[in-house]
């Protein structure tokens, strides 16, 4: 296993991180590196041992079905970097 | 007479209490030096307002013969991963430049609500991830020790809580909140010669705190002793709804129960973090921290944790992956930044956008959790890590039958330069060897300071316990504490 230069585009396309040619060159080396030195877990026996799903056990709760929260719709809206008529605003999806 | 500044959290708040000065005085005290030490860059925003308000509130209740709430008069420092209502907050990254809560953090709403008042935001790795504090969009924060060789090389305040440790070693504030996902309340609590402790997970809610790895971020205290910790975790913690992971538990009288007494305990050493090339120096401190340890009446055994060595590279499988999960609510739609480029459709304005305000390090991680998740990897990666995980938490399992706790250095080395180990991710990463396991396992454990090594600077010593058991944790913190000894402090050169 390698990360190269494609594969790190293809990360940084699903990751949805601009990335230019430059940067994919100078982060393949240093991600597989990284990948490198991560595959030892590979040589661990795991065969009969259940992944870990909570470090404490704990039981998910359920609550009431009531509302709890809303009416907060400027809060909500406050941080966006472009908010307009109660909505968040994105470019156009829709040609 | 002693300074204002130079009190802890006990000290402050019994004194406020009994009326030797004015909860006024404490904030003004620590407010002016805050604003004289711009040169450590530990915090992001000054918040005076804040804690005048609360210690306005304070002396107000003393005055009116009310009884004064846990923190009265207590002004503190806030990691600026904690969203607190009305204050910026940035978790020092430019994607969140301009996002200012508007709702709080349940941490920082429990220490509020106890009486605390808040000096300001503290600088921190960018989004935690990071062991130096060199990640941070908006500098890096300098450690106030330096090397006694005379040289003024700036060293690391430790990371990601750095501009905790950084401001409670500078006197600037008595405590402050710290999170901790893989060792980022610990070793920066060790590279600066103070307490800190990361209660079991689940403990503190991690409801309006920034996610980084959300099955491993766990908030904690930082102080400069061990019943400071004490006082600032009862105040942190307890049950929220509003955080799926929270232990529904009666907060424990941790402070009232500390005691140094270690009879009939049991201390676990584990042969694994024998590692190689440690310093000799941190190992004779680990040797001096077992010689405390009987002094205090406790037993000694070696015990082994055979899949230590593999905690690192699984921690940099899991904390990636959720990050990578977590940190994809930073699209530029909801809050923070937006980079829309001249003619630029959606998934331009997404991409751009997260280009333009992820630093290296958090694209670094965002990209390797895209990475082992992504088809055809996950199981070899994610699902592997996870198994290892398991183990590695039986392991302390199989430990904790033979002892109680277990004590071990906190960091491999003493803080190092600022660039020192920048080039070099992995090298960066082995800083968090002692630190991980516990993290994974989710258990509670404490850095306290145990001396100084040759160059003066401070080391640390890691007390893990049972899960829940951060009363047992900090009476072996306390025990440590007592025989440290530990008065050394930085000189004021900022």
């Amino acid at each position: 296993m390698s990360v190269d230069i494609a594969t790190v585009k293809k990360i940084a396309s699903l990751a949805r991180i601009a990335i230019s040619e430059e940067d994919a060159a100078r982060l393949a080396p240093e991600l597989d590196n990284i990948m490198g030195w991560i595959e030892q877990l590979g040589e661990v026996d795991t065969a009969d041992v259940a992944p870990m799903t909570a470090v404490i056990p704990n039981h998910l709760r359920l609550r009431d079905d009531v509302i709890t929260d809303g009416n907060v719709r400027d809060a909500v809206l406050a941080n966006a970097p472009q908010a307009e008529h109660g909505f968040f605003t994105v470019p156009k999806v829709i040609e | 007479m002693t300074e204002l500044t130079d009190l802890g959290v006990a000290a402050i708040r019994d004194g406020v209490r009994g009326g030797s000065f004015s909860a006024r005085d404490v904030a003004q005290a620590f407010i002016a030096r805050v604003s004289a030490a711009k040169a450590l860059n530990a915090f992001l925003v000054e918040t005076p307002d804040h804690a005048l308000a609360a210690a306005d509130a304070a002396d107000a209740a003393k005055a009116a013969g009310e009884e004064l709430k846990p923190l009265a008069g207590v002004p503190i420092g806030m990691k600026d991963l904690f969203c607190t209502k009305g204050v910026p907050a940035t978790a020092a990254s430019l994607i969140l430049e301009g996002f200012t809560p508007t709702y709080e953090s349940t941490v920082s709403g429990k220490l509020f609500a106890a009486g605390a008042g808040m000096l300001g935001k503290l600088n921190m790795d960018q989004f935690a991830m990071g062991s130096s504090n060199e990640t941070s969009a908006f500098g890096n924060v300098i450690s106030p020790w330096r090397r006694s060789d005379g040289g003024n090389a700036a060293l690391a305040p430790g990371g990601s809580s750095g501009g905790s440790s950084s401001a409670i070693a500078a006197r600037l504030c008595p405590a402050a909140t710290g999170t901790d996902t893989g060792g980022s309340i610990r070793q920066p609590a060790a590279f600066t010669g103070i307490a800190g402790i990361k209660p079991t997970y689940g403990r503190c809610s991690r409801w309006g705190v920034v996610a980084f790895a959300s099955s491993l971020d766990q908030a904690g205290p930082m102080a400069r002793d061990v019943r400071d910790c004490a006082i600032m975790l009862e105040a942190m913690t307890g049950f929220d709804a509003k955080d799926a992971t929270s232990l529904d538990l009666p907060v424990p009288k941790w402070e009232a129960g500390l005691s140094p007494d270690l009879r009939g305990k049991t201390i676990g050493i584990p042969k694994e973090y024998r590692v190689d090339n440690m310093p000799a120096e941190i190992d004779a401190l680990w040797q001096q921290g077992i010689a405390w340890m009987k002094d205090a009446g406790a037993q000694i055994v070696e015990v082994s944790l055979p899949h230590t060595k593999y905690a690192l590279p699984a921690y940099y499988i899991i904390a990636p992956a959720e990050a990578s999960s977590n940190l994809a609510r930073y699209d530029g739609v909801r809050f923070g930044m937006r980079d829309l480029p001249e003619g630029a459709n959606l998934q331009d304005m997404y991409a751009a956008t997260r280009a333009a305000g992820f630093g290296d390090e958090v694209k670094r991680r965002i990209m390797i959790g895209t990475y082992v998740l992504s088809a055809g990897f996950y199981d070899a990666y994610f699902t592997q890590a996870s198994k290892v995980r398991t183990l590695i938490a039986r392991d302390f399992e199989h430990a904790f039958e033979k002892c109680d706790y277990l004590l071990t250095p906190t960091a491999p080395s003493a803080a190092f330069a600022l660039g020192e180990k920048q080039a070099d991710p992995i090298a960066m990463y082995l800083n968090d060897v002692f630190t991980v396991p516990a993290s994974l396992a989710g258990l509670p454990a404490m850095s306290v300071p145990g001396g100084l090594d040759a160059q003066g600077l401070p080391l640390g010593l890691q007390i893990i316990g049972r899960p829940l058991d951060e009363q047992g944790v900090l009476n072996a913190g306390l025990a440590i504490e007592q025989r440290a000894g530990f008065v050394a402090r930085p000189e004021a050169w900022w």
